[in-house]
């Protein structure tokens, strides 16, 4: 497995959307803050770009990635190799690729502007953590999904509507049911809502460093528990872990039935 | 060196083999043949564990292949379409798959065969498609293993280069390895083969000679022999 | 021989100062005087009594003519829980440098640990005070100065404890440089007008940092409020100023750094309110003026709970808030202007320094989050922004009128 990752790593590295990636992570982190020299204001942008930009490109590299290299995994699969190790070396090269790209290129301006003297590094850490389990997570998912369609085009589609769904409907429908049971008590609802889908995870995550004020101002007992305490931090942390999880042991069940 | 016992495979609704019974003894060329869709590329990619079968067993030199890989270590494997990462050099390529299976100096020997060597520092996406075709022969033959399957090994050849996969094969034969191969040039079966294996809509039709097949279809030649095949099982 | 020496030596200095100046009477344990009572019993008019370093215990201390109390090196005056320590009924009076400790709790009578009644001219300065109930309780009394103390309670619920300093029915008090924490009222005001509330600390208490409650014309600035249940409350008073004070991690359910309510004609001035769940609750506030203010990573910057008219908030920095503002009504009679708000996206085309397109402070999720807490979970998702932006657009649930037509680009700097 391990040799497998190192060909897909080092394939990626050469590949030119990596440093479009990485380019633009660091043309992102460079306008942030040498032009608006707010660091508290940089962070909280990147947040927002993270929490909808790396499950985007996840996804999408992960589909491309898969349907690019079909061929050559065929011939990997005549080979001497175990089937397992053959997609999970080509998913942890992708992942790790990307999570290269989003942590040199957002990492390199920050250190450069002196974010080790600043207090900001905590949430920033924080951030980049968060990143890279979305990386994980949605490259897993778009492998999950190339596995599972044949055809490219419908591949690529599933791949944008788990995204669009995950980033934005989701959200909707979490707030209309919200807000139709009013009447009850529903801070249980919401937290198990919110644990359900990776990209409000890592939101929430976020939302425990830069909005701890505001959820506190809510009466809720769980609520006050969950966000009061370190609680929040490990079941979030642990619910990320699961989501990575759960799609890389479907990619390992799924590459041992299919065929090629 | 194969035997094959009752297999079935099916993609959702769609039979493509129905109780495939095969078995190749060592030492010898097989061609598989029959028409589009017959079935060839899935009995290939069967033995090599690529298509999982509904049905049946499969052993490969005594080991059976289920839920098995290293059995692939005595396989040498030519795909059909030769498309590889494209963002690696040939010559990384070759030590790659070196890395993966093995060490073997064969290689040099091919690469000079097929005039590869002004291209080994190119990378793989910038290569035409003949090039690539005997890149993919080079990674197939660097192997000594004695079994060898060619999924269309002809495809995009210059006539130099068809004479040398040619020889390459008699050589490998000559070794005493078994060599199994699919492909639509029918001259090619002709002058290569041994004994050809004949797939018809999932079942083998013909196992035997050449000759064997000129007499049983009364044919003079074996192009006429397969198309009266076709012709009688669609009348 | 050598005891009848010391005594004649003490009876011709009290004897020779006496005569001359007003004289200076010494308490210690071994002293003539080894109690505070018996010296203040003792002392005249204007005299000055020493307290030296020890143990006194002692309660219901009454300073009835106008005297000088000095401690050295911190001497302690143990209430033994029986009651209030000491109580000041006479003008004139200055008490310094004592440790006063174990006041008396009663669910009857407000024991403090120093009181002062219908007194005027006092000083109260350099105090310890510690397990009390209420710390320094001023009722009806003018003139005086409450400097230096430090307060340090230990109250847990709110119904048995008391609060760090109190006026009551007061005028003109000077209150500065206190440390007051963990009671229930750092610093408590109630019909006292005129006073002058400047650079203390007050912290970990129970209810509020700063409490008034029916007080006119009176200034705090340059305090400290940190981590309080609930920061100041400033209620039913009138030409109030706040200047330069910081409110700070004042978190929970009920809690903001400052909650005015009733309020005309207040000033605020040059605050600083970071990281509060609710950074200023305003309800039937009227004629206030909130200029220059940072309002900085809070919950709610600023929650205006309705009945509010005629305020301004001019130039004021909003950094980082979860919410600018919140309104609960559709109506707004407030003017938001050259203010700078870190969510705005706005541009500068033509390089003044403002904003081209007008900032509206209220999102309609501040708006839903009202309506349903729980939702506040969503806060930043793409979603909300999507909804944010389309209430922007076309305003529905939130006051039209309520805009800053002039956003700064540029954080304000003074």
């Amino acid at each position: 497995m391990l040799k497998i990752l190192k060909y897909s790593f080092y394939d990626l590295m050469r590949s030119r959307w990596s440093y479009v990636y990485f380019a633009f992570y660091l043309l992102l982190g460079v306008v942030l803050l040498f032009l608006n020299n707010d660091l508290s204001k940089a962070v909280i942008t990147l947040m927002n770009v993270i929490i909808v930009l790396v499950p985007l490109i996840g996804t999408i590299f992960g589909v491309m990635y898969y349907y690019n290299s079909k061929e050559f995994t065929e011939l990997l699969l005549a080979q001497p190799l175990k089937r397992s190790s053959i997609f999970l070396g080509q998913y942890l090269g992708v992942a790790l690729s990307l999570s290269m790209s989003l942590i040199l290129g957002l990492g390199l301006p920050f250190v450069f502007y002196g974010l080790f003297e600043s207090s900001a590094i905590w949430d920033f850490s924080l951030l980049l953590i968060t990143g890279t389990f979305l990386t994980f997570i949605f490259t897993a998912l778009a492998f999950n999904i190339a596995l599972s369609n044949e055809n490219k085009i419908k591949g690529f589609g599933y791949a944008i509507l788990l995204w669009l769904f995950l980033a934005i409907i989701y959200d909707g429908i979490f707030l209309m049911t919200l807000i139709m049971f009013e009447d009850y008590p529903l801070d249980k609802l919401s937290l198990v809502g919110t644990m359900l889908n990776p990209i409000d995870l890592s939101r929430t995550l976020i939302l425990l460093k830069l909005d701890i004020s505001a959820l506190l101002g809510y009466t809720g007992a769980v609520f006050k528990q969950f966000f009061g305490t370190n609680i929040g931090l490990i079941v979030s942390l642990i619910m990320l872990s699961v989501w990575v999880v759960i799609p890389v042991l479907r990619i390992m069940f799924k590459s041992k039935k299919k065929d090629f | 060196m194969v035997s094959i016992q009752n297999l079935h495979k099916k993609f959702n609704k769609n039979v493509v083999l129905s109780g495939v019974d095969l078995n190749i003894s060592d030492g010898g060329i097989f061609a598989v043949l029959g028409p589009n869709g017959s079935g060839k590329t899935t009995l290939i990619k069967s033995i090599l564990g690529m298509v999982i079968p509904n049905e049946g067993e499969i052993t490969v030199l005594g080991e059976n292949i289920k839920k098995n890989s290293d059995y692939r270590r005595q396989i040498d494997y030519l795909p059909q379409i030769a498309n590889f990462p494209s963002n690696l050099k040939v010559k990384e390529l070759i030590r790659m798959i070196k890395d993966l299976r093995g060490n073997t100096d064969e290689d040099q020997y091919l690469i000079e065969l097929f005039k590869l060597e002004p291209f080994l520092d190119k990378k793989l996406g910038n290569l035409s498609g003949g090039t690539k075709q005997k890149v993919n022969i080079v990674l197939t033959f660097m192997f000594n293993s004695p079994l060898i399957i060619l999924d269309e090994p002809t495809t995009g050849l210059d006539p130099i280069s068809l004479i040398r996969l040619k020889e390459l094969i008699q050589k490998e034969k000559a070794k005493g390895k078994t060599i199994l191969i699919t492909s639509h040039i029918m001259s090619f079966v002709e002058e290569m083969s041994d004994e050809i294996v004949f797939l018809l809509e999932g079942k083998i039709y013909f196992k035997g000679t050449i000759s064997a097949l000129k007499t049983k279809t009364n044919q003079p030649d074996f192009e006429h022999a397969i198309a009266s095949i076709l012709i009688d099982n669609h009348a | 021989m050598e005891r009848l020496f010391k005594y004649s030596v003490l009876y011709f200095v009290v004897f020779f100062t006496n005569t001359i100046y007003s004289q200076t009477i010494e308490v210690c344990e071994n002293c003539t005087m080894s109690s505070l009572k018996d010296a203040i019993s003792y002392a005249k008019d204007f005299d000055t009594i020493l307290v030296k370093k020890g143990t006194y215990k002692e309660h219901n201390i009454k300073v009835d003519k106008p005297l000088t109390i000095i401690g050295e090196n911190y001497p302690i005056i143990d209430g033994e829980l029986k009651g209030e320590i000491i109580t000041i009924v006479s003008d004139d009076v200055t008490v310094d440098g004592l440790f006063l400790i174990n006041v008396g709790t009663s669910y009857t009578e407000d024991y403090a640990a120093i009181r002062v009644r219908r007194s005027k001219n006092f000083t109260i300065q350099n105090l310890v005070l510690e397990k009390l109930f209420f710390g320094i309780y001023i009722e009806k009394s003018r003139d005086g100065k409450v400097f230096h103390n430090k307060i340090i309670g230990d109250a847990v619920e709110e119904y048995n404890s008391g609060n760090g300093i109190q006026l009551w029915y007061s005028k003109n008090i000077q209150i500065e440089h206190n440390f007051v924490q963990h009671v229930r009222d750092g610093i408590y005001l109630e019909f006292s007008n005129d006073c002058l509330i400047k650079n203390n600390v007050s912290a970990n208490n129970l209810r509020y940092g700063l409490h008034f409650m029916f007080s006119n014309d009176d200034i705090y600035q340059d305090n400290t409020f940190e981590n309080n249940g609930a920061g100041v409350a400033v209620m039913f008073s009138k030409r109030i100023k706040m200047l330069n004070n910081v409110f700070k991690e004042n978190w929970g359910t009920a809690s903001y750094g400052m909650l005015l309510k009733e309020i005309n004609d207040a000033e605020i001035l040059g605050n600083t309110f970071e990281e509060n769940t609710i950074g200023i609750n305003v309800e039937g506030s009227n004629r206030i003026t909130y200029k220059n203010n940072n309002f900085i990573s809070n919950g709610w910057a600023i929650k205006v709970r309705g009945a509010c008219y005629n305020n301004s908030f001019i130039e004021n920095n909003f950094l980082y808030n979860s919410f600018d503002i919140s309104y609960n009504s559709k109506i707004n009679d407030n003017v938001f202007d050259r203010n700078y708000w870190s969510n705005y996206t706005g541009y500068d085309l033509d390089k003044d320094g403002i904003g081209d397109v007008p900032y509206r402070p209220v999102k309609l999720f501040s708006y839903i989050v009202n309506r349903t807490p729980e939702t506040i979970i969503l806060l930043r998702s793409l979603f909300i922004d999507i909804i944010d932006f389309s209430e922007k657009v076309s305003p529905v649930f939130t006051p039209d009128n309520l805009l800053d037509t002039n956003p700064l680009i540029k954080k304000i700097e003074w």
